[in-house]
């Protein structure tokens, strides 16, 4: 069997589930995070795709491209947040966390 | 079966079995090295999809910028005294049930489209260089605002990281 856009696609949904669940299930700040890079990979993966089968030339890695930018700029961000959760409340496990404010 | 598909299907089993001890794995540590295998098995795809400049960028930043960060995170947030570091997880069959359906949604979507395709091999050359081109013309817009984006996220990561110093002084 030939590999078409189907293949592509559907490991592109697969690793977005994998990431939603780790998104959904985890403790751990981190390990949230890495789930939405699963996320934001399975994206790419369905914009290089459709931009090699699909007849869009290079529009769909463009814009890949912009989706890595944002990725790297949430990663800093939601660090430096996940920083300053630690020093306030010692944990950085979402589901301890439930005050604004100290 | 050529040697196209046994490369995609080893590509795709890295990312699968990568992303799914990633999202399985008890060790926190273990998770963020497999995470290491993920990426590169993504940008593996990327190369099979003739996107060679996106496959080396997915690579630099990602590996070299994001997963680094995120090691750095875990290592700062944890009393990193053993090198066991255990994380829980939390309702987890519900979690399950509702990623199965998503999976199985979106997999029965995608195989039941009926998707306008580009029958052939294009011709395969560089990217680089015509992705250059439209992001200094067709993207000029989204490209500089995309440049303040990251500027002002880095900036303000750094703030944001050191807040308590300057705000007590």
């Amino acid at each position: 069997m030939q590999i078409t856009l189907t293949h592509y696609l559907i490991l592109s949904a697969i690793l977005f589930s994998l990431g939603l669940y780790g998104v959904v299930t985890r403790k751990n700040a981190i390990l949230v995070l890495m789930g939405i890079e699963l996320i934001l990979n399975a994206a790419n993966i369905n914009f290089i795709a459709f931009s090699r089968y699909g007849g869009m030339q290079l529009d769909g890695q463009a814009i890949a491209v912009f989706v890595i930018i944002l990725a790297a700029a949430e990663a800093a961000i939601a660090l430096a947040i996940v920083l300053n959760i630690y020093k306030q409340f010692k944990t950085v496990n979402v589901d301890e966390i439930n005050k604004l404010k100290e | 079966m050529n040697l196209f598909d046994i490369i995609f299907y080893f590509f795709a089993l890295i990312v699968l079995v990568s992303a799914g001890i990633v999202v399985f794995s008890r060790n926190i540590i273990h998770s963020a090295f497999s995470l290491l295998f993920t990426f590169f098995g993504v940008a593996g795809i990327y190369i099979l999809l003739n996107a060679d400049f996106i496959a080396v960028a997915q690579i630099l930043i990602y590996v070299g910028g994001i997963l680094m960060l995120l090691v750095f995170g875990v290592m700062l947030t944890n009393k990193v005294v053993n090198v066991e570091i255990k994380t829980g997880t939390m309702h987890t069959l519900p979690a399950a049930l509702l990623t199965a359906m998503t999976a199985g949604s979106l997999c029965g979507i995608f195989y039941a489209t009926d998707w306008t395709i580009v029958e052939g091999i294009p011709e395969i050359k560089s990217t680089t260089n015509s992705l250059g081109e439209m992001f200094m013309t067709t993207y000029l817009l989204p490209f500089e605002v995309a440049s303040v984006v990251l500027l002002v996220a880095l900036i303000g990561a750094a703030m944001i990281a050191r807040r308590d110093k300057s705000l007590q002084q």
